[in-house]
């Protein structure tokens, strides 16, 4: 099956009824190993054992860019290759994406106070991914604010592509500004500076999340298409209604005019 | 296990994160199931596809 096959909804919706078991039974596994081994992990020699929120705090923290980054490449869909499952997929992605990067701002926020002594600082890092998670909620408004869903997804692809710039700005912030957040530690050139009894933990729950949001995304995508049939379907009903009741006001006047002319 | 003197953020760190995902399943799937049951009352109602294919069909 190729990307030209999956353009039709109801192949896409054929794939998800068998694909989604499957992504949902190896995210379980995979949480249930990341969280075992998250449990397992030796306390930090300087953060003892607040170590462990960064299990759930980078995974979320990631995934808030790289849903931007998934919707970014489906506004392109839109925009450029008018994709028709482009703007359903920017579209389902968005409220999902805003989860995590709550998230990502919350667990940070709880592990600053412990660490950094507050929840929170008006620093670089802290601040942009502020500014991402308004941009997701601003998002979400202007799609329920535009009731035509090809209107809408035009002014949300470009809105999207405009955002995107806020995604190396978080990604480097760190490097460019004086933040209390730690530079970058896994994704850097190098490489990572953790050792292996936190990453081989984190790296397990990066992926059990962003498996999380693959299954999330194509069940929203199901909800989305099914949403856009019931929106057709009561167009169709609206206008056979109201082609019915042209048709019962054209008979009655018919009726009546030879009635006056009997007459 | 000791969580140490900051069990409380931890905990709530973890619980956080749990009750959030469970209602980002719980939304999508009542979601679901409401736009489902909307598809079937509009078949009952006699309208259909112009494809004549049921609008609830995944397969």
């Amino acid at each position: 099956m190729t990307l030209i096959d999956l353009a039709n909804p109801s192949r896409f919706l054929a794939l998800t009824a068998r694909v989604l078991p499957w992504l949902a039974g190896a995210t379980v596994i995979l949480l249930a190993l990341g969280l075992y081994q998250s449990a397992l992990a030796p306390d930090d020699y300087q953060q003892g054992a607040t170590v462990k929120i960064m299990f759930i705090h980078v995974p979320n923290a990631w995934l808030s860019m790289f849903v931007w980054g998934v919707m970014s490449v489906a506004s392109l869909g839109t925009l450029v290759w008018r994709h028709p499952l482009a703007d359903v997929a920017a579209k389902a992605a968005a409220p999902i994406g805003a989860a995590f990067t709550f998230l990502a701002l919350l667990t940070g926020s709880l592990w600053g106070r412990p660490m950094w002594g507050t929840y929170w600082e008006w620093d670089a890092r802290l601040t942009s991914v502020l500014i991402l998670f308004l941009m997701y909620l601003g998002l979400m408004a202007l799609w329920r604010a535009v009731e035509d869903p090809s209107r809408a997804a035009r002014a949300a692809a470009v809105l999207t592509l405009v955002g995107a710039i806020n995604l190396p700005i978080i990604k480097f912030s760190v490097d460019w500004w004086n933040t209390l957040h730690q530079p970058a530690s896994v994704m850097r050139m190098g490489g990572s500076t953790l050792d292996k009894s936190f990453l081989i933990p984190l790296l397990v729950m990066a992926v059990a999340f962003t498996l999380l949001f693959v299954t999330l995304h194509l069940a929203a995508m199901r909800n989305e298409i099914l949403r856009r049939r019931v929106r057709s379907l009561q167009m169709m009903q609206a206008s056979r209604m109201a082609f019915s009741s042209e048709v019962g006001a054209g008979s009655r006047e018919e009726n009546a005019s030879k009635e006056f002319g009997a007459a | 296990m000791s969580l140490g003197p900051y069990a409380s953020f931890i905990v709530t760190s973890y619980l956080a994160v749990a009750i959030v995902v469970a209602i980002l399943i719980g939304w999508i799937a009542i979601d679901y199931r409401s736009q489902t049951e909307r598809l079937r009352e509009l078949e009952k109602s006699g309208v259909t596809r112009r494809s004549g294919r049921s609008a609830t069909e995944l397969r």
